[in-house]
């Protein structure tokens, strides 16, 4: 059930050629992006390609986790969130009240005590070191985990609620958009260390799950932390690292922050493509086909594996940056699974997993389906209700729109059962040459 | 006609052929002893004959009839009954509910087979409340043999019965080999213990390469000295 | 007193009736995962799919629980639990089978349900909506109040019809699914491929036979499980994942191919989850002249805010993988 016998047609190293089939498809991709702009203008038309742009950056990060690791990550959309949050924080101008109250020296040492307790934890888990038997050890930790745990969380409640109430939510830094993204990466790629730790050397099962949760914790925490995030009130405008669509109108500024996301995504197209080919991205590869020979060979399986989740993660941080800004809005209520974790596995698996290019045109092509479908979902089921009440005389349910959007959910749910069964490498499949 | 006749196999995994030409027939009523040197293709050709690898080449035939590449569930039903060498019993599962599973396809026959299985191997009944998992090494095999027997089958196919036992139990092993064959079940046996085991066979097959290199009864191998000198250590 | 009638509400009722919930959804889980080795993400969905059968049902025919004195829900359960069976079975031949028969390894099979889930997802929120609505369409919820016997104890314990039914039920499916898989030939069977998937092939178990089988008790205990939660509260389209993780974690946490232990697992999750969001400052209260100042003026002494619940299975679900992957009851797929 498990292994795979059948002969592999792309274990033959083809010789360098015209490569037909990407040029096809891109061609294909330019025609329909340039027949939107023709339908739809200039203004919508780049805002779908800027996007796409950020969606390319977030499939980025899944195609190394899934196609040259094996690693199914389901919690895109909780560090895509992370660099959102990331985003808003540090480019969000800061807010004078808050500073200039007492609220952010309190806020500082409940801080200070949650550092603090965590030290203490920690010590308490190296009592046995002093002779302590293991078993009062871990006694005595959790007693003092818990105990702590209370203390510092009833502390950091009052210091968070006052904060709300007097001065709304913390505010930003007023620094600029790019340095958010730079730690929403890091944010993220902390928070994939967190999980990739516990779960990559078990069963592949298990890191599924626990992404699907962590990325529910994550959306959890941004909406209820309303000192933080504003939550469910949401914070806008986010200001662009490029000029705004008030100085240059939106045609023009919005080019203007596609070319940085296109020199985003060429940076690290670029550092992929030299990582891939590298020794690392072989032992990457290695490790993929044949995980018992890899460490027969002394390889440090799990560590290698850590790296490529890690890695990962920091390019959906980043994306969800870069996203966040461009929206212009953080709303925590905004991020769902279906748009931010299955799309973009959509992207990836229709691409061709494992191949950066493809990738990148499964992001740009699976976005602009996913644009248009919203219209068409609606104009159908407006159609069939139409029809219904006409010719059956059916009273249409209220909420129409909502529930046509649904029928985008199931179709996304189909098109990745057909995708796994009847294109498994993706429309790109990831070229492994070997002897290279 | 033979029970069992295997004409040229070839057969490996995924396109590597590991079995180039082997032939080999035994009677409803014999043992066969598959004998070799490691690497030979003893087992292999035992699982070519059970369906669980390609035959690219030859034919297999059971009473005649063609079971190459057919799937194990129907040569279960054909009468043939496999003993893997490892993991050969449902660990969680009690020793009775083991020699159930070997009845599935018959299940009105259970309670008859069940007492025929407890009378050849009567350590069994003793345990038949346990998890198989907690067993020795050689109840082990007695319950996979047990659970084979279930299936009232023609044809016993046992992959290195004896491996890793000690001596006592070996000894018991082929003991009940002897009399499983004697009610009347065809039996083919790979084996390392190759003296001990062409001692009690009908035919023996010494296999190296994939391919036959000495066909003869058990008695006629243990005497030539070539089979001697190269296969059975002197 | 009232404090201890209110802890027997808040903790040991209601952290019974999410354990039970729980316990059926991991149950199925686990199934699922002994046989076919891999995660069911589309449990959940198949869960609110059993759920909403139950609701069509009731609806289609509100007046059939008055015939026999019990809500029409659960007079249509085994209905319900029939369709959802089959389309398991058909989901399972659809889309899984394919993708077993091309020997794909089981992450892949994950992503599979993944994309089921999110069919089923669509589907029944383009027919239900997604705001929630009540099983009881043409009936009453009966709530019990039980007076305790004892001096000072002014406040009832609260029990409802629907929370009765769910002890119930789930004991029946308990009992029912233990006698099925130690008893029947089918049972044991599926015990066995469980074990040692090759050596039930080689004893002539039929393989699509047992996989049908375990489709047809997962779609079944699905209903029930989705059934109770909708009873307990309301029909929530939109729950999937939100439920997805407790199951997961009370399957892992008894131990993966473990029915038993997914019970206990299921329960253990159920009480964690009730625990953790209990106002522990409510059981000082009594106590308040001889506490400490700091102590007795803390208003709000949860773990976690119900808004943060969602964590405490995750936490479950962490702890258990660092600590003892096998779960508490060492299961057979690691």
């Amino acid at each position: 059930m498990s292994t795979q016998n059948e002969p592999r047609s792309d274990l033959v190293a083809a010789p360098s050629r015209l490569p037909k089939r990407e040029l096809a498809l891109f061609a294909a991709l330019l025609v329909v992006v340039l027949g939107v702009y023709a339908v739809m203008g200039g203004a919508y038309s780049t805002r779908m390609l800027v996007e796409a742009a950020c969606y390319a950056i977030l499939a980025l990060g899944l195609t190394i986790q899934w196609g040259y690791a094996g690693q199914f990550n389901a919690g895109v959309m909780g560090f895509v969130a992370l660099g959102g949050f990331s985003a808003m924080l540090f480019s969000v101008p800061v807010n004078e009240a808050f500073w200039a109250s007492e609220l952010p020296g309190e806020l500082g040492l409940a801080l200070l005590y949650l550092v603090a307790a965590v030290l203490v934890v920690v010590g308490a888990t190296r009592l046995d070191r002093l002779g302590l038997p293991k078993r009062w050890r871990t006694l005595i930790a959790v007693v003092v985990a818990v105990l702590l745990y209370l203390v510092v969380m009833s502390e950091l409640r009052s210091v968070t609620e006052e904060i709300h109430s007097r001065v709304d939510f913390v505010g930003g830094l007023g620094l600029p958009a790019w340095t958010g993204w730079i730690v929403g990466g890091a944010l993220a790629g902390g928070m994939g260390y967190f999980i990739g730790k516990i779960c990559l050397g078990l069963r592949s099962d298990y890191l599924a799950i626990a992404t699907l949760g962590i990325a529910e914790i994550i959306k959890a925490f941004l909406k209820n932390s309303e000192w933080l995030t504003r939550g469910t009130a949401t914070v806008s405008p986010l200001p662009w690292p490029t000029p705004g669509p008030a100085e240059l109108g939106f045609t023009l500024a919005r080019a203007l922050y596609l070319s940085l996301t296109a020199v985003i995504i060429a940076a690290i197209f670029f550092l992929l493509h030299r990582a891939y080919h590298a020794p690392w991205g072989r032992m990457i590869r290695a490790i993929r086909d044949n995980e018992i020979s890899s460490a027969a060979m002394g390889k440090d399986i799990n560590r290698r594996r850590l790296e490529i989740f890690v890695l990962g993660c920091i390019l959906m941080g980043i994306g969800g940056g870069v996203l966040g800004s461009f929206n212009s809005l953080f709303d925590p209520q905004g991020y769902l699974p279906l748009n931010h974790t299955f799309l973009v596995l959509v992207m990836v698996i229709l691409g061709g997993p494992g191949n950066n290019l493809g990738t990148i045109f499964g992001a740009v092509a699976v976005y602009i389906i996913w644009i248009m479908s919203e219209p068409l979902a609606l104009f159908l089921m407006h159609f069939a209700a139409d029809i219904g009440q006409a010719w059956f005389g059916w009273d249409s349910p209220g909420n129409l729109d909502s529930r046509a959007l649904q029928a985008r959910v199931f179709v996304i749910g189909l098109l990745i059962t057909l995708v796994l069964r009847f294109a498994p490498k993706g429309l790109l499949p990831e070229k492994v040459k070997y002897h290279d | 006609m033979p029970l069992l006749d295997a004409r040229d196999v070839h057969g490996g995994y995924g396109g590597m052929n590991i079995l180039n030409g082997v032939n080999m027939a035994i009677e409803a009523d014999e043992i066969g002893v598959i004998v070799g040197p490691n690497g030979a293709g003893k087992s292999t050709m035992l699982k070519a004959i059970f369906g669980l690898l390609t035959v690219n080449q030859g034919e297999i035939l059971l009473r005649g009839e063609p079971i190459h590449n057919l799937p194990p569930n129907k040569l279960v039903q054909k009468g043939m009954g496999f003993i893997p060498q490892e993991k050969n019993v449902f660990p969680s599962l009690t020793v009775k509910e083991n020699l159930e599973m070997g009845a599935f396809l018959k299940p009105h026959n259970t309670r008859r087979m069940l007492e025929t299985v407890y009378g050849f191997f009567p350590p069994l009944y003793d345990k038949r409340h346990q998890p198989a998992g907690e067993l020795s090494g050689g109840q082990r095999q007695m319950v996979a043999m047990g659970r084979a027997l279930m299936a009232e089958p023609d044809l016993l196919l046992l992959d290195e019965p004896t491996a890793g036992l000690s001596p006592l139990y070996m000894n018991e092993i082929f003991e009940r080999v002897k009399e499983i064959n004697a009610a009347g079940v065809g039996i083919l046996m790979v084996e390392q213990n190759a003296k001990q085991a062409l001692a009690i066979a009908d035919k023996g097959f010494v296999l190296a390469a994939g391919q036959n290199r000495f066909t003869d009864t058990g008695a006629a191998l243990l005497a030539d000295p070539e089979v001697a000198k190269s296969f059975l250590g002197g | 007193m009232n404090e201890l009638v209110f802890f027997i509400n808040n903790v040991v009722i209601a952290g019974s009736v999410s354990g039970s919930i729980y316990a059926i959804g991991a149950v199925g889980v686990t199934l699922v995962f002994s046989i076919m080795r891999f995660a069911h993400f589309a449990h959940a969905d198949m869960m609110t799919f059993g759920a909403f059968m139950v609701l069509l049902l009731t609806l289609l025919f509100p007046g059939a629980g008055d015939a026999v004195g019990l809500p029409t829900a659960v007079v249509m359960l085994p209905l319900a639990m029939l369709f959802t069976a089959l389309l398991a079975v058909g989901i399972d031949r659809a889309f899984y089978k394919p993708l077993r028969a091309h020997g794909v390894k089981p992450i892949v099979m994950v992503i599979g349900s993944l994309g089921v889930t999110l069919m089923l997802q669509g589907l029944i929120r383009l027919f239900a909506g997604t705001g929630g609505q009540s099983l009881y369409v043409d009936d009453r919820k009966e709530i019990l109040r039980l007076a305790l016997p004892f001096e000072g104890a002014r406040a009832p314990i609260v029990i409802t019809e629907p929370q009765i039914i769910l002890f119930v039920l789930t004991i029946a499916a308990v009992v029912s699914l233990h006698l099925f898989l130690t008893r029947s030939r089918l049972g044991k069977a599926m015990r066995a491929m469980s074990d040692n998937p090759d050596l039930a092939q080689a004893s002539g178990i039929n393989i699509n036979l047992i996989v049908a089988v375990t489709w047809i008790i997962a779609g079944g205990l699905a209903t029930i499980a989705g059934t109770l939660l909708s009873l307990d509260v309301t029909f929530k389209p939109d729950l999937s994942f939100f439920i997805l993780l407790p199951i997961f974690a009370a399957a892992i946490v008894g131990g993966v191919g473990h029915p038993f232990g997914a019970i206990a697992g299921g329960f253990v999750v159920g009480f964690a989850e009730t625990l953790a969001v209990f106002n522990w400052s409510v059981l000082l209260r009594p106590f308040r002249d001889s506490l400490p100042e700091w102590l007795a003026q803390a208003g709000n002494l949860a773990f976690v805010g119900t808004e943060y619940k969602i964590v405490v299975p995750f936490f479950i679900l962490v702890a258990i993988l660092v600590w003892r992957p096998t779960g508490i009851f060492k299961g057979k797929v690691i």
